[in-house]
């Protein structure tokens, strides 16, 4: 079941084309939609049983089949450049040209008011803190900063960006400088969620991969995905600001690091 | 240090391990002084919940010393005795807030895991695999203990460990399945499973107020702690006619609630559904083993509720959901919200309603944990519940 829609999907991408039934929202088509839920729930069942980490990436590969088909997103089209938003003259992503790139969005709600993660976030160097692939950021003056992060296997990538848009305690807007290694873009929205719920938060990255679009997919294959990235940065977001640290077991002991 | 660690199915050992570290500013250490074991820990054992590693260190019922703190806990000092719930909470979050303390935001770390296989994360707990955060659990000489600030409760100088370990769980989680009964005056309350969680059930049905309470297990001497200490009549599972007699108990009315305190380990007697479900198990068909469950939902009164504190982790067969949609059934589960009735049960114990130390029928050494949780799975030996000393 999971290699026919595979290889399907791999052909469409091959001739540029959005499979059948594609729409903005729901980009897999109807009928590959059930078999995915199917045939994933028998695969994630399947890997479920088997108590071993080999069952485990099984029952996760089940659950994503799952998931795409109950809400008929591919995250595959997505980060193999089908579906993302064409140009337009008015895209506040001009650092990335339109129709190239990838670009993520994702929200998260935090039990705080927007003022306070507007400010947080507004101090650049406070990224690294929770968005894992930095290693620094310098506010270098005039809106102006200088990014480093890791890049693939053990290199580090650097560039300068400003800040624009400013919308106090609503929104803030990043772009990388002509000349940069990774074009790419950014913003952050805070909306308050009703009756003192928190605040909404929305972040929306584009970056052209050096390695092109089909890069970003082969690299969410291997988990460093952009979608995966920012979904897990927005996650130590909120932890840090809701609870002042990030959850963690690195360093923790075990049976493993007796030597047994 | 020395430490439970899990290796594999049907394979726990105890090692010795580098003592754990603070690694977060609101982290305690805890020198533990009593642990217990778990049913919840026997799904590890055999294999049933996925993402543990070999090394893994298990235990979720610990209680202890406070050894050091992070620079965030100001409300524990070096030397305080604590019991600890097995949920780790942060106290800050939308769930934390609203007193849904197991669902907390805050505290996996592999949260991306559940949020694959269950839509959304729920909190880290100790040790029970790294679906669940991967933390090192407490069946071993000291323990790391996150949001120590929000979690551990202090234990007053007279009552004895014993008395209050069970407040890091089983307490806690039979009480939450009685109260989610919503049980009023003049109801009868049917629990499945006498072990350690059936039997809090039980007791806690009765001090919410239950009228009955009717006990279902196979096992004799489970059985006749639940008639003699917890008061319940009770039935025997092997036999067949477990819903008509449930039925002519309660005057062909049915239970007014029902509470599954088996989980996805159930043995089925010798109903037809267990064979089926035993065989699609093992042909990866299904995940869990929902016998009990489904003989709760046929047997429950119209209109009654469902309350589920017995663990499940995948999908289910074959649940009679035509039966739960069309008698108006009400379903209430899930992991305990220990930190909600962490206090009010300690008043409880303290105010001489319940000891939770009834329970106990072993203790033991850490160095024997392997041994224990052989004759626990086995039902070797009378054995209802085993605390161990580190
Ligand atoms: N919700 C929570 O937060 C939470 C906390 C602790 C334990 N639990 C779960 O509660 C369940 C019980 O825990 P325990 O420590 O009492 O475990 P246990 O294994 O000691 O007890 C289970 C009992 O159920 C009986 N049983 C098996 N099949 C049955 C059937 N078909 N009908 C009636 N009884 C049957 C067994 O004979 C046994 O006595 C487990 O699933 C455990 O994981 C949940
Ligand atoms: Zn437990
Ligand atoms: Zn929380």
């Amino acid at each position: 079941m999971a290699t026919s829609e595979t290889a399907l999907t791999q052909e469409q991408i091959d001739r540029g084309e959005a499979p059948q039934g594609y729409t903005r929202d729901v980009n897999v088509g109807e009928i590959e939609r059930w078999a995915s839920a199917i045939g994933g729930g028998a695969l994630a069942v399947y890997g479920l049983t088997r108590g071993t980490y080999g069952g485990i990436a099984l029952a996760l590969l089940g659950a994503s089949l799952v998931h795409r088909g109950t809400t008929g997103h591919c995250y595959a089209y997505d980060a193999a450049g089908v579906n993302t938003a064409k140009s337009a003259s008015d895209n506040p992503f001009v650092s990335v040209e339109g129709g190239r790139g990838v670009k993520v969005e994702k929200s998260v709600t935090i039990n705080r008011s927007p003022g306070e993660l507007y400010n947080f976030w507004l101090n650049f160097e406070n990224l690294p803190r929770f968005m894992n692939h930095l290693e620094e950021v310098r506010v270098t003056g005039d809106g102006r900063s200088h990014w480093v992060a890791k890049g693939p296997a053990g290199t580090s990538v650097e560039w300068d960006a400003e800040s624009y848009n400013l919308k106090e305690n609503e929104m803030i807007a990043w772009r990388s400088l002509e000349g940069s290694q990774v074009a790419n873009a950014g913003s952050v929205h805070f909306t308050p969620a009703p009756e003192g719920r928190g605040t909404e938060v929305r972040v929306v990255l584009k970056y052209d991969p050096p390695a092109g679009v089909l890069g970003a997919w082969v690299a969410k294959l291997f988990g460093e995905a952009p979608e995966q990235q920012i979904e897990e940065d927005l996650r130590r977001f909120k932890q840090l600001m809701e609870t002042g640290e990030t959850a963690t077991v690195t360093g923790q002991t075990s049976g493993r690091t007796a030597g047994a | 240090m020395k430490a439970l660690c899990w290796f594999g199915k049907n394979d726990v050992r105890v090692e010795d391990v580098p003592e754990p570290k603070i690694l977060n500013p609101r982290d305690a250490i805890i020198r533990v002084t009593r642990t217990a074991i778990c049913g919840s820990d026997l799904h590890l054992l055999d294999g049933y919940i996925p993402t543990m590693e070999r090394g893994d260190i298990l235990g979720h019922e610990f209680m202890g010393e406070v050894v050091e703190v992070g620079g965030e806990v100001k409300n524990l000092n070096v030397g305080d005795r604590v019991a600890v719930p097995f949920t780790i909470s942060c106290g800050n979050c939308f769930f934390c807030r609203r007193e849904l303390w197991s669902l907390c935001d805050n505290t996996n770390p592999n949260a991306a895991i559940p949020e694959k296989l269950y839509g959304f994360t729920t909190a880290g707990l100790f040790g029970y695999s790294h679906m669940t955060g991967g933390y090192a659990g407490g069946q071993a000489e000291y323990a790391r203990v996150p949001f120590a600030d929000v979690g551990p409760v202090k234990i007053p100088g007279h009552l004895e460990d014993e008395q209050a370990l069970f407040l890091t769980d089983i307490f806690p989680t039979g009480y939450m399945a009685a109260e989610n009964c919503d049980i009023r005056p003049g109801d009868t309350v049917a629990v499945w499973g006498c072990g350690p969680v059936g039997q809090f059930a039980i007791k806690s049905a009765y001090l919410l107020g239950a009228s009955r309470v009717i006990a279902i297990d196979r096992v004799p001497e489970r059985i006749e702690m639940a008639r003699t200490e917890g008061r319940a009549e009770t039935l025997d599972f092997d036999d067949e006619y477990i819903f008509d007699k449930l039925k002519e108990m309660t005057g062909g009315r049915g239970p007014d609630s029902c509470i599954d305190a088996v989980g996805m380990e159930a043995h089925g007697g010798g109903s037809f559904d267990a064979y089926l479900d035993k065989a699609k198990a093992a042909a990866f068909l299904a995940t869990d083993r929902p016998h009990a469950l489904r003989q709760a939902i046929h047997s429950c009164r119209k209109g009654g509720t469902v309350s589920i504190p017995g663990v499940y982790g995948g999908f289910l067969d074959k649940i009679p959901f035509g039966a739960a949609f069309q008698k108006g059934l009400t379903f209430k589960m899930g992991q305990t919200h220990v930190q909600k009735y962490l206090r009010p049960l300690l008043k409880l114990i303290e105010d001489g309603k319940i000891d939770p130390s009834f329970v106990i029928t072993h203790r033991m050494r850490l160095e024997d944990a392997p041994q224990g949780y052989h004759i626990f799975k086995n039902k070797q030996d009378n054995c209802i519940k085993i605390v161990l000393k580190p």
